[in-house]
This record gives structure tokens, C-alpha cells and sequence, in this order.
């Protein structure tokens, strides 16, 4: 049952992520990104990670891609028609590139990997806190620092002359 | 649940490689690279929290979480650098850009 919806939310993943990537307007791609996001959420919700799927939401789905779409929003874009798209002779150095990383995928699949047991454990979000506040204080204080570095960056770009 | 570990990994990886061919792809639009970057990095989490759901390690899972702080500087500084430029030249085609002050 489970390992079902989590093919079905690989593929909503997948679908989305090309639709994103494909999309003719930004505001098209966040949309379709947004979907991929919720996709991926219940993904980690199922590898035992709620924590880490309500963040994705929170941050993520609700707070980055809004970001995203405030500033499309507010750069007031000339028409979308004018901005270039990309032709096909944009779209072959990455499809060059899938094409690797795919190659290089089915390669490692059809070599005699090690057959791995499934299973997953569930991590509960006591073991969670308890290795990031004991073990990981410093990386915690750092982070810190670096989203105060951000902001005081942004203050500076987004100042008016 | 009864996932192999491989095809997280082969999922992850496809995200990843979508991600690659967005930034490729549409380099001349900075929203549309910054839109890469985004889903790669969301690959590398899934990838994280796989690994992290295997071996039942927290570690893992807390990458993720540095890897969210991360990407939110990192978005916020890039959208401020992008309004930056816009007004500046009344663009965001980077093809535009391409000399330096001073």
C-alpha cells in the first residue's frame, strides 16, 4: 500500500518537475514546482521524516515559492513573449547531460549491485532534536549566522539610492 | 514500507538531472536558473532523508534541514541580486549583463 502511493507521488514528483521545467511562463513553473514540493513533503512523510515534510511545506512550498512569486510579480516583466526561450539548439547540451546522467544510472542498475534489504526505519522527532541541539549545536549557531549574513546581504542589494 | 533504497536514489538522481537541464537549458532567464536550482537541491534532500530512512541515522534528515536554512539565504540573497539587477537595466535576461563596473 504504501510503497504504491509512494510510486504514484514519484511520479506526480516527475511529472511536475518536467512540467516546471518546460513551462513557457515563470509564474507557470512555480505552479507546477509548488506541486512537485507537496509531492515530495508526502515522500518524506513516508520515509519516517515528518519533520522534515512539514518544513518542506512550511519553507518551502509556502515561503520560498512565494518569494519566487512576489518578485516575478513585482519586477512587472515585459511581456512574457519577449523574454528568449530556450530553442532547441539551448535544449541539447542538457539533454546531452540527462542523457549522461541517466546512462551512468542504468549503467549502476545493471551492474550486479549488492542487493540492499528494503525496509526503512522510522525516526522518531526525539532522536531527531537530540542529535541536532547536542551533536550538531555549533552547525545550528552557524546557520544562524549565515541567515543573518542574508538578510543583512538583501537589506544592502534591496537598498534605494 | 517496502521501497528499495535504489529507487529513491534512481527518482532523486531523474529530479536532479531535470533540475541540470533547467539551469542549462534556459540560462538566459535568471528566475528560470534560480527555478534549477531549487529542484536540484530538493533532489539532494530527497537523497538525504533516503539515506537517512535506511541506515536509521538522524544525520541525515538534519542535512536536509541545513540544506533548507541554506537554500533560503541563498534564495533570498539571489531574488535581492535579481531586483538589484532589474532595476538597474530593466531586465532579467542575463545575456544583457555581461559588463562589469569599475
Amino acid at each position: 500500500m504504501e510503497a504504491t502511493v509512494f510510486y504514484i507521488l514519484a511520479a506526480i514528483l516527475l511529472i511536475g518537475t518536467l512540467c516546471a521545467i518546460t513551462a513557457r511562463q515563470a509564474v507557470r513553473a512555480i505552479v507546477y514546482l509548488v506541486v512537485s514540493f507537496f509531492a515530495l513533503a508526502l515522500m518524506f512523510y513516508l520515509l519516517g521524516a515528518p519533520l522534515i515534510a512539514a518544513f518542506e511545506v512550511i519553507i518551502y512550498a509556502g515561503a520560498i515559492m512565494v518569494l519566487f512569486l512576489f518578485v516575478i510579480m513585482m519586477l512587472e516583466l515585459e511581456s512574457p513573449e519577449k523574454l528568449p526561450k530556450p530553442r532547441f539548439s539551448d535544449w541539447w547540451p542538457a539533454l546531452a547531460l540527462v542523457v549522461v546522467v541517466v546512462g551512468a544510472l542504468a549503467v549502476l542498475l545493471l551492474s550486479h549491485v549488492r542487493a540492499v534489504p528494503p525496509g526503512f526505519t522510522d525516526i522518531p522527532v526525539r532522536q531527531f532534536a537530540y542529535t541536532l541541539f547536542k551533536q550538531y549545536g555549533v552547525a545550528v549557531e552557524i546557520v544562524s549566522m549565515q541567515l543573518l549574513f542574508a538578510l543583512v546581504g538583501a537589506l544592502y542589494l534591496g537598498r534605494r539610492k | 514500507m517496502s521501497v528499495p533504497l535504489s529507487h529513491i536514489l534512481i527518482v532523486a538522481s531523474l529530479m536532479f538531472a531535470m533540475g541540470l537541464g533547467c539551469v542549462i537549458a534556459w540560462r538566459a532567464n535568471v528566475i528560470m536558473m534560480l527555478i534549477g536550482i531549487e529542484i536540484m537541491l530538493n533532489a539532494v534532500m530527497l537523497t538525504f532523508v533516503g539515506g537517512s530512512a535506511h541506515w536509521g541515522i538522524a544525520d541525515g534528515q538534519l542535512f536536509s534541514l541545513m540544506l533548507m536554512a541554506l537554500t533560503s539565504a541563498e534564495v533570498s540573497l539571489a531574488l535581492a541580486m535579481v531586483v538589484y539587477l532589474h532595476r538597474r537595466k530593466q531586465t532579467v535576461n542575463t545575456d544583457r549583463f555581461d559588463s562589469m563596473k569599475g
